[in-house]
């Protein structure tokens, strides 16, 4: 049957305890098509893309394989039927090499025929991978790439990606793009799974948005603008963040000269001579792919981890190396982590109880050692009436709230704060469009009060869009800093895949 | 198969119910037990929960097992709170009646109105010091607190043995281990003459209530809170761990070998190698059945004396084993963790499709 599409999926129903994550989603996928599947967090694409590859089973509703009915129980028989899937979190050992990593997922066979089989699948996809370096020296891009010629070595039909591009250079998203393309033209389909709308406009043939577990919306996304997705997916007009204003910065707020940090994990990153300054009403973009030093960074300007190995950090004029978080506080320093639940917030503290976390040293909120909680919770109450935090109340558990709403939350309780410096780590990763506009417009505005202000994200556009100047961090490595205006992202781009210091250039030729 | 599956939203009511539901299937437990031990079971259950709580002589016995307990279970539960795990309370215990009870061992003969407090105070420090080894220890080489302050139980019970059988041996005990009976101003008074109930009780009843204020209205509640729940936040919010470690285990010692002293002091008389049932132990399940909440471990001090007064007189009167005291407190608290279970998650029922093909 020729016309019957390559995968089908009629009424599907899926039901968790307290949410439907899934209400009669009909979706179909043709040969040879690129098929986007949007939706914000928690709309049910992970959901669905479990239940097509076998992880999950729908409660009600059926699966079609090229016009048969289908039952995949495990995502061993969805691999058999022709189903690969290559998730965000990828499963590799650090310690084995690409081709042990390979292998390992494969029936026993023999390695030398193996060997060729993936140089001979690599190449013709134009997947460049090195067998015998252990996964741990890889790129995230790299270790993609091992990921997807392990998908295509079982010669799937049907490929899905989730959330591919979030840990890729622009260069590697190309490269990715261009390999995707040659497998449609094969007549092979893929299901991918992203929130970057731009990439799914230049990829996709079509694509399918959910919303609140129910399909909303099909379209041809070269028909439509980021704006218009952005839209279906939240279901509402979402307001363009204000222009930058030219502003005039002040004094320095943020100075770190020469940071150096060892590091205590055997594959985690050291900090080599990282200098930076941001002046009042300034804000300072990192960029860089996931995993450079990014969280290192984090915690030597909070101060959580103890003092820098050497190099100094100055808060308002003030040394701040032998300091810890609460003193930093109180220079006027303020911080937004990464993980929202667990390190910025707890999850079953309430938000009153919340909001005390980093103000816990504040005269107003608690003396000799008392906390004055009516205090505490006129704070937290204005802290989600100023910042629209969507919850049932302020004694309301913070794990109850959406991804989008705690962050509001918790960049709502530092700004309240008036931090004269203010470090956000992701303020707006997984986190929807309205909720992320919102935090944006917030953190220009601070810095339009004259507050400066450093942005640590691996969101190439976020950066391109709230800050004035911008570096790009690698393996622990700082680039210089440069006005936004003079560089493109491509450069930003080739930025993310080398050393920025001395003993760099050697050890890039080596690598790359 | 049978599954868990974390429930959407728990009860606050299910969380204060699941105590009381957990005591129903106790007596019911029970009273199977006693069936099947050809006893009356109405009777023997009387003479277990109930008895003890209807004559004045009873009660009493209850405030003073329940004193102990309620003190140590506080104090752990500030650890437990924070994670940091002191199981050798009892050890902790047994150095504050060490500590505090020598005073009396020296100053026998003594009428000074000081001795009693200086004596409270030492039997703090005491429970402090041998609570101060797991922390030094974990603070310093990351040792297992649990496994130090388990050990050091072993060895102040020894210590106490050594004490009473040589050089603090009453030399008018006719060889009897045990070291002289505590003049009169070392001695905690009782509040009617012809009952045990003694002053103890006040602390006994106070501490909860101060422990309380600390943990829902203080900084240091708050931290320690947030050091048990989230590490990562609590390392955010300026919270130092060495710190937490050895204030929570302070706490726990101090009001261990409080508990210790008031029970040489008040209730014994003197140090001998006996000095506790195993109250340091018991006191963990009193912190958790009371859930690790002051005024919870109050009413759960309160259960678990009964069931220890209740053994004592189903042993005298229907001729029990001691072992079903035990065997009773097990069960408590084997159904709170149950129906604490059942309260978070719920159980499914779920048949399990093998593999199959397209």
């Amino acid at each position: 049957m020729p016309d019957s599409p390559l995968l089908q999926l009629k009424g599907i129903d899926k039901s968790f305890p307290g949410c439907r994550a899934n209400e009669g989603i009909d979706l179909d996928i043709q040969a040879g098509e690129i098929h986007a599947l949007l939706g914000e967090n928690g709309a049910g694409k992970s959901t669905l893309v479990k239940i097509i590859y076998g992880v999950l089973r729908p409660d009600h509703g059926d699966l079609w394989w090229q016009g048969k009915p289908l039952r995949v129980a495990s995502p061993a028989a969805a691999r058999r039927v022709g189903i690969g899937m290559v998730f965000q979190h990828f499963s590799l050992f650090d310690a084995m090499t690409v081709l042990e990593n390979i292998a390992l997922a494969l029936p026993a066979q023999d390695i030398g025929a193996l060997r060729d089989n993936i140089d001979a699948t690599a190449a013709s996809y134009g997947l460049a991978l090195d067998l015998d370096r252990d996964v741990y020296e890889l790129s995230m891009g790299e270790r993609q790439r091992i990921e997807i010629v392990r998908s295509l070595l079982q010669n799937p039909q049907l490929l899905i990606l989730d959330e591919p591009t979030s840990v890729l250079t622009p260069q590697e998203t190309d490269m990715l793009f261009t390999t995707l393309r040659a497998l449609a033209d094969e007549g092979r389909a893929v299901l991918y799974i992203s929130h970057k709308l731009e990439e799914v406009r230049r990829l996709c043939d079509r694509a399918t948005i959910l919303r609140d577990g129910r399909r909303v919306a099909d379209c041809i996304p070269a028909e439509e603008t980021a704006q218009s997705l952005a839209e279906k997916m939240i279901g509402r007009r979402i307001e363009q963040p204000i222009g930058k204003a030219p502003r005039q910065p002040g004094q320095p707020g943020l100075r770190v000269l020469e940071l150096r940090t060892g590091s205590d994990t055997p594959h985690g990153i050291s900090l080599s001579d990282m200098s930076f300054t941001i002046n009042e009403g300034e804000i300072l973009g990192i960029a860089g792919i996931a995993g450079n030093g990014q969280t290192e960074l984090m915690s030597a300007l909070t101060g959580e981890t103890g003092p820098p190995s050497s190099g100094s950090i100055e808060i308002m004029g003030a040394p701040a190396n032998q300091l810890g978080p609460i003193a930093r506080r109180k220079l006027g320093a303020a911080f937004v982590p990464e993980e929202r639940v667990g390190h910025a917030a707890v999850g079953d503290m309430t938000l009153v109880e919340n909001s005390f976390l980093t103000t816990l040293d504040d005269p107003a909120f608690c003396k000799h050692g008392v906390i004055k909680w009516p205090a505490v919770r006129a704070f937290s109450d204005q802290i989600t009436h100023d910042f629209d935090v969507r919850t049932t109340g302020v004694d309301a558990l913070a794990s109850s709230l959406s991804g989008g709403n705690l962050q509001k939350f918790i960049v709502g309780r530092e700004m309240l704060q008036s931090p004269g410096v203010l470090v956000v780590s992701q303020p707006t990763w997984g986190v929807d469009a309205g909720a992320a506009a919102d935090i944006h417009r917030a953190i220009r505005s601070l810095a339009e009060a004259g507050s400066a202000i450093l942005i640590i994200s691996q969101d190439l556009d976020e950066i391109l869009a709230l800050c004035d100047r911008v570096a790009v961090i690698s393996q622990g490595t700082l680039s210089r800093v440069q006005p936004i205006h003079d560089v493109t992202p491509e450069q930003i781009g080739l930025l993310m895949g080398i050393r920025h210091d001395s003993i760099a250039n050697e050890a890039s030729r080596a690598t790359t | 198969m049978l599954r868990l599956e974390p429930r959407a939203s728990h009860s606050v009511l299910a969380a204060w119910l699941s105590p009381l539901v957990a005591l129903v299937m106790t007596v019911i437990t029970g009273t199977v037990i006693f069936i099947a031990m050809g006893k009356d079971p109405a009777a023997t259950l009387y003479i277990y929960f109930l008895q003890p709580l209807v004559s004045a002589s009873g009660l009493s016995e209850v405030a003073v097992k329940a004193g102990p307990l309620v003190l140590i279970a506080t104090g752990l539960s500030f650890g437990f709170r924070a994670g940091v795990w002191n199981i050798g309370a009892e050890g902790q215990y047994i150095l504050g009646a060490i500590v505090g009870g020598g005073l009396a061992v020296f100053f026998h003969d003594s009428t000074n109105a000081l001795l009693l407090p200086s004596m409270l105070a030492l039997g703090i420090v005491g429970g402090m010091i041998w609570a101060a080894i797991p922390a030094l220890l974990k603070t310093r080489f990351n040792a297992n607190e649990i496994l130090v302050s388990l050990m050091l139980v072993y060895i102040a019970e020894l210590l106490l043995v050594y004490l009473v059988h040589g050089p603090w041996r009453n030399p008018q005990g006719w060889g009897f281990p045990g070291t002289r009976t505590f003049p009169d101003a070392a001695v905690l008074p009782v509040f009617f003459a012809q009952h045990r109930l003694h002053w103890g009780l006040i602390l006994a009843l106070a501490t909860p209530f101060l422990a309380w204020f600390l943990v829902a209205k203080t900084r240091f509640g708050f931290r320690v809170r947030l050091f048990g729940s989230a590490p990562l936040a609590a390392r955010h919010a300026g919270v130092r761990s060495t710190r937490m470690i050895w204030m929570t285990l302070l706490i726990g010692g101090g009001l261990a070998g409080l508990a210790g002293v008031i029970e040489a002091s008040g209730t014994i008389g003197q140090l001998m190698p006996n000095i506790s049932p195993g109250y340091g132990f018991t006191a963990i399940i009193v912190a958790f059945l009371g859930r690790l909440h002051p005024l919870g471990i109050l009413l759960a001090g309160v259960v678990i004396a009964v069931t220890y007064i209740g053994g004592e007189n189903a042993q005298i009167v229907a001729g029990l084993p001691k072992a079903v005291t035990g065997l009773f407190q097990g069960v408590i608290l084997f159904y709170l963790l149950a129906f604490d279970l059942v309260t978070r998650y719920r159980l499914v029922f779920r048949r399990e499709r093998g593999p199959e093909h397209a």
